[in-house]
């Protein structure tokens, strides 16, 4: 189904840690997963208009519009992101409901400089109508179609969204955040059973750009479980390309701020982890 | 200059601790050169030369060289060199020796050749029997000569278009000697260069801040396939050069100027342009016709220059601090480099200045019809509270993309260089296939000069050349090896160069400085 638009948070037009070359990336809105080490819980709800940002706005941009929904003014905002840090709902008065044409046509004024786009998140998948319908736009367009088009997700999407973005999406970045079920309903609150399914999925269709392992000190870190996960992945695909990801603090929300972040030795340690079950596209971050 | 003032400049100049004895030679010289009469000038030329409203870039009184000389080195290698007493080189070791010692007779404004040849090609010819360790340890060597012997950070050397066995030894020499000079510029075509060597460049920017990348297809419009980019960001013939450069401060027209944009573009710019024009045509006379410089160099008399290659370069500087004058004075809003009504007045006045350079007769310059070629000169280290050439000031740059789109339209017109640098983050190191994209947008998009450089490399640009930081820092008790860190010290104290905002470095271009 075609979707004329979809729920954006925003977009980066250079980036070059978001896939291969530089890109320009799309921020969707909202999430299904709670991670305590996410690092953009703005992200995560939709706007619930509680009116809760409106008042400690320093520029008034922010306000109630005639429907009772919270707006912005954005010739006033100036991106202090004062109304991110009150919001009580994980969530940003700032997304917005984007036109598919107005996307499109941002991205192809940056297309001399890009290699490719990336739907990121949020979690892209939620909105998979609308992802492909911007998939199918770029590689339908004769100037566009040399973009290739990558999704960063973490994973949860059936085989029937997959089977949806298929045939238009050059790749995907999956988080794997635990191999262990116990281990990733507490790091996420949800069931990883979706996920392996995904890597498995993604992987036989050769659509598996990387998987990516966050390493959250204490918690899914041990040289064991780490060694199991590797293994996991190599039986899947001896060449699969991993991303080591130590945790850092950066955005992540106050609650959770007694996580310490990871250190770079015991990353070395685990990356040589790794690589010794036989995987040889590591990089480490 | 009385005689009193000069023995007591000449004096600190002998007795100053932090200049070696060549450096202390060479302010000597310019000491004795300035203490002649200025070549003769119209009052009103005089008066702005005075205020600085046009400015020689302190090459001196009395022109006895040009300022960017571009030898023809593979005429010199093919037919050897008389006044040298050198035979056509027969093999590598040959062509080496050769052009080290050519470069210490090659006349410049620094003192060092600003133009080493493009080694791609003028030693591809002694390549095809030395294998790639052979060849990795003659041009280690030749390397850390050029270094130690040229101590200069103007001295310049091009590389492309296309992939050689050459030039991927170089960036491996380079990565590892982490050494000033020599600077390098990568020539750049859609067709003709592989993105494997443009990535092999870019980890070489990583490690060292080098090489520039230059629009190849857009120079060779411009300057025909012998072309080379020299000091850094002057595109000149190769067998020719600038006679000399002088530039025009936008900002000071601005500030002289009463009345309405209108007829600022059509009265008051043309004025000052032509005073310009004045100094020019009065330099390139005392060097051509007075100091002869044509008829006895060496250069010239065996053919490895020649006067139909040559021209001079028509500077502009002050760009951003104009168009933010102009916009106030007429009330309406508006910042060059971020909005569309400044940058399209910015746009508007570089077209003004390149029709009105286009269409003014100069004297000695067939290399460019007749006509000098037009320059955005990226500042010298005196400069203080005025903007390099076109581009937006440190500090004030918009994102990437912003930026490229705001400074790209100025790059059509300016035949002789033009410069803006673009810091990047960190994070691009594990990613560098990122900037080969950005590279090749900025091309795409009009650009003809690019340059960038990540924070946390050894090296800091402050024009297009490079100093090390260590040497920076200790410049103000030991002094420096290389002439150009002297220029570097004066820089990084007047315009903040080491504390602007994470996306960019600032470049300043060679100047000879006088001592204060």
């Amino acid at each position: 189904m075609k979707a004329a638009q979809g729920h954006l948070n925003d977009v980066i037009r250079f980036s070059a840690v978001d896939g291969p070359g530089n890109r320009f990336v799309v921020f969707l809105q909202g999430c299904n997963y709670n991670c305590v080490a996410c690092h953009n819980p703005y992200t995560i709800n939709e706007c619930d208009s509680c009116g809760k940002c409106v008042e400690p706005c320093p520029e008034m941009a922010l306000f109630y519009d005639g429907h009772n929904q919270v707006a912005v003014d954005d010739d006033l905002c100036t991106d202090c992101d004062i109304c991110i840090q009150v919001c009580p709902s994980d969530s940003t008065p700032l997304s917005k409901m984007v036109r598919l044409e107005s996307l499109v046509r941002q991205i192809d004024e940056v297309s001399p400089f890009i290699s490719g786009i990336t739907v990121s998140g949020g979690e892209p998948t939620l909105q998979a109508d609308f992802v492909a319908s911007l998939f199918s736009s770029i590689k339908c367009s004769e100037k566009l179609s040399r973009l290739t088009t990558l999704v960063d997700s973490n994973g949860s999407a059936s085989r029937a969204v997959w089977d949806r973005l298929l045939p238009v999406m050059d790749g995907a970045m999956i988080d794997l955040k635990a191999l262990d079920p116990d281990t990733h309903i507490a790091m996420t609150g949800a069931d990883n059973g979706p996920v392996l399914d995904t890597i498995r999925y993604l992987a036989e269709w050769q659509r598996l750009y990387e998987v990516r392992l966050l390493m959250v000190p204490g918690r899914n870190d041990s040289p064991d479980t780490v060694e199991r996960t590797a293994r996991w992945l190599y039986d899947i695909d001896p060449s699969m390309r991993i991303k080591l990801i130590g945790f850092r603090q950066h955005g992540v929300r106050p609650q959770f701020a007694d996580i310490p972040e990871a250190d770079p030795q015991h990353l070395e340690k685990l990356s040589g982890i790794i690589r010794g079950v036989g995987i040889e596209e590591l990089v480490l971050v | 200059m009385n005689m009193e003032e000069f023995r007591s400049r000449a004096r600190d100049i002998v007795n100053d601790a932090t200049l070696t004895f060549h450096q202390r030679r060479h302010y000597l010289a310019w000491l004795a050169e300035n203490a002649l009469e200025y070549p003769e000038l119209s009052k009103e030329a005089a008066e702005a030369l005075n205020k600085q409203i046009i400015c020689d870039l302190f090459e001196g009184s009395a022109p006895y060289r040009g300022r960017y000389i571009l030898p023809d080195y593979g005429r010199a290698l093919r037919n050897g060199s008389e006044h040298l007493e050198l035979e056509p080189p027969q093999d590598l070791d040959e062509a080496l020796n050769f052009l080290l010692i050519m470069y210490t007779q090659v006349p410049s404004i620094t003192g060092y050749p600003v133009y080493l040849g493009d080694f791609d090609k003028i030693l591809e010819p002694y390549v095809d029997d030395v294998d790639d360790e052979a060849l990795y340890k003659k041009l280690k060597l030749f390397w850390i000569a050029l270094d130690r012997i040229l101590p200069d950070a103007f001295v310049h050397t091009n590389l492309g278009p296309r992939d050689s066995r050459i030039s991927r030894t170089i960036f491996r020499i380079e990565r590892e000697a982490l050494q000033v000079v020599p600077n390098i510029s990568l020539k750049v075509d859609p067709d003709l260069t592989p993105d494997d060597l443009i990535l092999d460049a870019v980890q070489t920017v990583f490690a060292t801040g080098k090489p520039h990348f230059v629009n190849h297809p857009l120079m060779v419009r411009d300057l025909g396939e012998d072309y080379a980019a020299v000091s850094c960001y002057n595109s000149l013939k190769i067998g020719g050069g600038s006679h000399t450069l002088n530039r025009l401060n936008l900002k000071e027209v601005a500030l002289l100027h009463q009345g309405d944009i209108d007829s600022f573009i059509h009265d008051t710019l043309p004025h000052y342009v032509e005073l310009n024009a004045e100094l020019i045509e009065a330099r390139i006379r005392y060097l051509v016709e007075e100091a002869k410089f044509f008829e006895h160099d060496f250069l010239a008399v065996e053919g490895l220059i020649r006067l139909d290659r040559f021209s001079a370069m028509y500077g502009i500087y002050g760009m951003a601090e104009a168009v933010d004058l102009l916009l106030e004075a007429a009330g309406k809003p508006g910042r060059y480099g971020h909005d569309d009504a400044a940058n399209e007045l910015s746009y508007q006045i570089t077209k003004k200045i390149a029709d009105l350079v286009a269409a003014r007769p100069m004297p000695y310059c067939d290399g460019n019809n007749g006509r000098a070629f037009l320059h955005s000169q990226s500042g010298i280290d005196s400069d203080l509270e005025v903007t390099a050439g076109t581009r937006i000031p440190i500090g004030d740059e918009p994102e990437m993309f912003d930026h490229i789109k705001a400074v790209a339209p100025h790059h059509d017109l300016f035949q002789a260089g033009v410069s803006d640098i673009f810091h990047v983050e960190d994070t691009v190191r594990r990613n560098p296939s990122a900037m080969v994209d950005i590279i090749r947008g900025a091309f795409r998009e009009g650009m003809r000069d690019f340059t960038f450089n990540l924070a946390t490399n050894g090296f800091i640009r402050i024009t297009g050349y490079l100093v090390r930081k260590c040497d920076v820092d200790q410049f103000d008790e030991m002094g420096a090896r290389h002439g150009s860190t002297t220029f570097a010290a004066g820089s990084v104290k007047n315009s903040h160069v080491t504390e602007r905002n994470v996306k960019r470095v600032l470049s300043r271009e060679s100047s000879p400085r006088a001592p204060q």
